[in-house]
């Protein structure tokens, strides 16, 4: 019989207590080698769509937040097109769509300061509810946590083809921000605990 | 075309979140089982990186955090590759990051503890974007092992954790590569995290005298895999959804 040539994907390892001197360094002190570090600022003058600042503190399975976990975001712009990749064309000129931040070194506390999503297709063709993904590493984490973000006031959750898919409806709530101003949304994330946050196997 | 769902990660190949022998998994690792899903649009872009972020010494960490006319000291050390999909193809523009103890295995970092000293022209950060057929190289020094607070005498193998980011978001990336010969690598706990001795030996990197460049640096080889894409062809859904 023939083999399939298919390789496999290379291993996840924790990133560790130190993953901020690669992909933080002048955040970790490492300062010099690059003029700033990659995925700030999201947004330039003349975006397009609401400016939002998306916050929250990752919390470990005895209610003690993170503080050295990195975070990313990745999502559309105003439109729902993505800023690259996207078969349905470019996306706005302004928005990078991709953000990454270190929580706090005292607090834990993150936050993005990005415009609100417009939403995307599902495979199907029908509409997503908007979302912003999440990716979130850490020592102690040895592979990468995918989880995504709602928006409170949004009409479309209760047919989302992606939320309606999640059997237990009681922890969809998890993956729902609270609004806690004009503009402003926090997204606490819990990796253990009554609160679990839903961390999707995507 | 390969431009359909990305495959499924193979969660008995990839370590387990809650992996008891590396103790701060304990409490970090999710308790519920994850939700399986298929990836949309969300998962299967991703943000490109140009070559234009890069300064001339990213991928060169002997040099970039060194005083002029000065060197890290260590074991002068070339690491290069492929990254590449499962499908076996080269993945162009992917941004690879990387980040090392110094020869001494010591972090320049304020939460670190270990009395090995600080090598002042030793930063220990490093970037590059892969070529049009998926490769890369960096140059570096050898990292030390070190002792980290896990049992009362666990030493980390030698390594250089590597940050991969491919075309997908959902194909994100952080991994560590060790060095052929190493003993420490089988003791190590975070190693063990990955139970298919098949897949630690992928994230052991041989040593290649082929490319080490005589009286000046070793070589070592390090190929990454990213998760692969179906074909739409394959794909029961409908084109420019
Ligand atoms: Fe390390």
């Amino acid at each position: 019989m023939q083999k399939l040539d298919h390789l496999k994907e290379s291993p996840s390892q924790t990133a560790g207590p130190y993953v901020h001197i690669g992909c933080v360094p002048n955040f970790a002190g490492v300062s010099g080698v690059y003029d700033s570090d990659l995925g700030s600022p999201m947004v330039q003058d003349g975006v397009k769509g609401e400016r939002i600042s998306v916050s929250g503190t990752v919390f470990d399975g005895t209610g003690t937040p993170l503080r050295d976990a990195l975070i990313e975001i990745w999502q559309a712009d105003a439109n729902g097109i993505y800023a690259a990749g996207d078969p349905r064309g470019a996306g706005d000129p302004n928005f990078t769509g991709w953000g990454r931040t270190a929580g706090d070194s005292a607090t834990g506390l993150w936050s993005f300061e990005t415009i609100r999503p417009g939403a995307v297709p599902f495979p199907d063709g029908r509409m997503m509810s908007a979302h912003i993904s999440f990716w979130i590493v850490a020592r102690g984490i040895n592979i990468g946590l995918q989880t995504r973000m709602y928006f409170p006031d949004d009409p479309t959750l209760e047919s989302d083809p992606w939320l309606t898919r999640i059997e237990h409806q009681n922890r969809v709530q998890t993956l729902i921000a609270k609004q806690t101003g004009p503009h402003r949304f926090q997204f606490d994330i819990h990796l253990q605990g009554a609160n679990e946050t839903i961390f999707f196997d995507v | 075309m390969s431009d359909g769902a990305l495959f499924h990660r193979d969660r008995n190949w990839q370590p387990k979140g809650l992996t008891p022998d590396y103790k701060t998994s304990v409490v970090r690792s999710p308790q519920r089982a994850l939700l399986s899903m298929n990836t949309t649009l969300s998962e299967e872009t991703g943000p490109v990186f140009g070559h234009d972020i890069l300064g001339p010494l990213d991928n060169d960490l002997i040099l970039n955090f060194a005083q002029p006319g000065e060197m890290a000291i260590g074991q002068r050390t070339i690491v290069h590759g492929r990254v590449l999909d499962e499908n076996g193809r080269g993945v162009p523009g992917a941004l690879l990051e990387f980040w090392q103890a110094n020869a001494g295995g010591r972090y320049r970092h304020k939460k670190e503890g270990y009395l090995a000293p600080l090598d002042p022209n030793f930063g220990g950060c490093g970037r590059t974007i892969t070529d049009d057929q998926g490769g890369y190289r960096l140059r570096t020094v050898k990292p030390g092992a070190y002792p980290w607070p896990n049992g009362v005498n666990d030493w980390r193998p030698a390594h250089i954790h590597f940050s991969v980011f491919g075309p997908s978001f959902g194909q994100r990336l952080i991994t560590q590569m060790y060095f052929e010969g190493d003993p420490l690598i089988w003791t190590c706990p975070i190693v063990a995290t990955i139970t298919d001795t098949a897949a630690v030996e992928q994230l052991i990197a041989p040593l290649d005298m082929n490319n080490t460049v005589p009286m000046d640096a070793r070589a070592y080889k390090f190929d990454i895999v990213l998760r692969g894409r179906r074909s739409t062809l394959f794909e029961n859904r409908m084109e420019g959804n």
